[in-house]
């Protein structure tokens, strides 16, 4: 392998560089690198800025919303100034000055069946920190339809969930639907605009989701495949749960009945 | 005694760490297993961390000797 680094990016990358698992060989990886993530919010944050600091060179953000003052206890990316601008585009700014290596590929849009699998098709690796169930099936499923790796996150209250779905060995990975065959009714589970959340529970679980995304830019260490890591702020505790696939998964399992894209409602569409 | 032969010679005078270590692993790294690079250093705390760096990467260090007034080389054979 060759790589060529400027002065800059020898500066920039050194504590890369020196490690033995990284070294510029591992560094030329994540400058080859394009992730995708859903979502420039409390997860969409961190994720995005430590991804963009580590130099992975393409990094694909989604998000229609605009900031918003509520947004800042948690969304670091953004800033005061910047409510009333689109997430996409203060997202852009941040990352470009942080690190000109990394070129930002913008998506101003909802997500939705029609657009989810152009979206992601391009990219290596999709990070989910999107806020409602409607859009993380349809990037589930997307992702296994395109054998992308998926590192979903959520994050409510004061708790974290993480883990990894490996699509590109579907045999061997759970999906999401293996854990939740379908949404759950609308306004059973609250948001976290409804149930409130400690913004630095998004730091952590979006941090921990950039640290999956490294890992399998990389090569190396363990992805989280198979595992559900539980984060609870309150007693500063992380637990992990065995998750299996299961056999009769609408998605994965032995008899699929889900062969297409499924969109289902906005819960915040339906009227209750 | 035979004399080493130099696949490579990097000059890192005016470096300093970590960097004189981050530039001679660029440069291994794209290196044969059996090359050897020549490193030439004036900044006396790398002649000690550089070798230590490279054998703790499992590279083996031929020679680190003092060539002048200071200035030292240092020769690395690539194992991995």
């Amino acid at each position: 392998m060759s790589f060529q680094f400027t002065e800059e990016q020898i500066k920039r990358y050194s504590r890369h560089i020196i490690l033995p698992e990284v070294g510029g060989k591992g560094q030329k990886k994540l400058l080859d690198a394009k992730v995708l993530v859903i979502g420039a919010g409390g997860l969409g944050s961190p994720s995005l800025y430590y991804l963009a600091a580590a130099g992975v060179g393409t990094l694909g953000i989604v998000d229609f919303d605009v900031v918003d003052f509520s947004n800042l206890q948690r969304q670091i990316l953004h800033s005061t100034e910047r409510v009333g601008m689109p997430k996409v585009e203060s997202a852009k700014k941040t990352i470009e000055a942080l690190n000109p290596d990394v070129k930002v590929i913008a998506f101003n849009e909802k997500i939705h069946k029609n657009n989810v699998m152009d979206i992601i098709k391009d990219f290596d690796i999709v990070l989910d920190g999107s806020d409602n169930f409607p859009t993380r099936f349809l990037i589930n499923d997307a992702c296994y339809f395109l054998g992308k790796p998926l590192v979903s996150a959520a994050i409510l209250r004061f708790e974290g969930q993480l883990t990894t779905f490996d699509y590109r060995n579907k045999e061997n990975s759970p999906c999401y639907r293996c854990l939740f065959p379908e949404p759950p009714p609308p306004g059973l589970v609250p948001s976290c605009q409804e149930a409130g959340l400690l913004g630095v529970v998004g730091g952590i679980m979006g941090t921990l989701q950039a640290n999956e995304a490294l890992k399998l830019i990389l090569g190396i260490g363990e992805p989280l495949v198979g595992k559900l890591l539980v984060f609870d702020a309150l007693h500063t505790e992380f637990n992990i749960v065995k998750l299996r696939k299961d056999k009769k998964c609408p998605l994965c399992g032995e008899k699929p009945t889900i062969k297409e894209l499924v969109e289902y409602e906005q819960a915040c569409d339906v009227r209750f | 005694m035979e004399k080493t032969q130099i696949n490579r010679e990097l000059d890192l005078r005016g470096e300093v760490c970590p960097f004189t270590f981050v530039k001679s692993k660029l440069i291994i790294e794209q290196m044969e297993p059996g090359e050897t690079l020549r490193v030439l250093l004036d900044y006396e705390p790398s002649v000690e961390n550089v070798p230590k760096s490279m054998r703790e990467e499992g590279q083996e260090v031929l020679d680190v000797k003092k060539i002048g007034e200071n200035l030292w080389e240092v020769i690395v054979r690539k194992v991995k």
